[in-house]
């Protein structure tokens, strides 16, 4: 069974609960998923803004485990103290650690992202780093204290699935004691279930779900998509060969004749 | 003193965190602070002293991915 820092679930989806039509189709959505798991996030409140209060109702009223994020955070010290704050706000010592390079690719800042989650390891955070492809950056993960690393498909939003295949085979072959998770570009179901397929323990998305043309229908679609896949991991893949190999028995083909 | 709250510069009379709060009517049961990067807990706001130039950020759940 899937376990994140040894709790164990049942859902191997996380979804986020942002970028949804209403906060209904929000609620329905996550139900449809099946996801034991949300990400959230630490914003800003108005003087006199009751926002965050009507938010947590809406994700108090589903039945799951929150994880908040440090979505927007750039240096260190802003996500360290983001994660901070989240503790407060959410009472949970996970924490999705995001610091982030770059604005137009959303792209993880592995220098940072490395010290920051060695600084809240060293705080009592469980952290769930979200990392590029790079395997000597996860290895760094793990050692400053990760027990789950989650790598991109491709770029937050961008719907493109999982771009560097050999890449991900590659950290799911050398970290097979690490709880594993394609976080971030993923489109399509078929994308949730070739990341399954490689053996990862689960995936998150957010946007793929929020900006379907029918969130709560995707999220199913998804949900059945990451069941297919872990399936069919767990039952053996054969695996791609070069040339082709008849499935029907050579024996017995009709009108053929032995060369002489 | 002059503070900036939320990235916005503001003029303010309270001294403490939690006056802070009460005067700019934040009616918010979910709220984390942080004081020049320091998060600052609930219990502590009553006696956290306030300064010219100090910045605060006043933070709620929100949604995210």
């Amino acid at each position: 069974m899937l376990n994140f820092y040894g709790k164990p679930f049942a859902s191997r989806m996380l979804v986020g609960t942002a970028l949804y039509p209403s906060p209904k189709i929000m609620q329905d959505a996550i139900r449809a998923s099946g996801a034991d798991i949300v990400t959230v996030s630490v914003r800003r409140e108005s003087a006199g803004g009751k926002t965050g209060d009507a938010f947590w109702s809406l994700i108090r009223e589903l039945d799951v485990t929150v994880l908040p994020n440090t979505a927007g955070c750039r240096t260190v010290r802003e996500a360290v103290t983001t994660a901070k704050l989240a503790r407060e706000l959410f009472g949970t010592n996970w924490i999705k650690l995001e610091v982030i390079a770059d604005d137009e690719t959303l792209q993880p800042d592995v220098v940072g992202l490395v010290e920051a989650a060695g600084i809240l390891a060293k705080d009592g955070f469980e952290v769930f780093p979200y990392t590029t492809e790079d395997l000597s950056v996860a290895m760094r993960l793990v050692e400053a204290g990760c027990r789950v690393v989650m790598p991109w498909a491709s770029p937050i939003g961008s719907a493109r699935g999982i771009v560097n295949r050999e890449a991900l085979k590659l950290l799911r072959q050398r970290l097979p004691d690490v709880t594993l998770i394609v976080d971030a570009g993923l489109g399509a179901p078929s994308h949730a279930a070739e990341a399954m397929e490689l053996g990862y323990d689960g995936v998150l998305l957010n946007t793929a779900i929020a900006k379907a043309a029918d969130p709560v229908a995707m999220a199913g679609a998804f949900r059945l998509a990451v069941e297919a896949g872990r399936n069919g991991f767990e039952a053996g893949l054969m695996g791609p060969r070069d040339f082709a190999s008849p499935s029907t028995p050579l024996v017995g083909t009709p009108f053929w004749h032995a060369v002489s | 003193m002059q503070l900036i709250v939320n990235g916005e510069r503001k003029d303010i009379r309270a001294a403490r965190l939690d006056a802070l709060l009460a005067e700019l009517e934040y009616d918010s049961a979910h709220l984390a602070i942080a004081l020049n990067y320091d998060v600052i807990p609930r219990a502590k706001w009553s006696e956290t002293a306030l300064k010219d130039g100090d910045e605060v950020e006043i933070l709620t759940p929100r949604q995210g991915g």
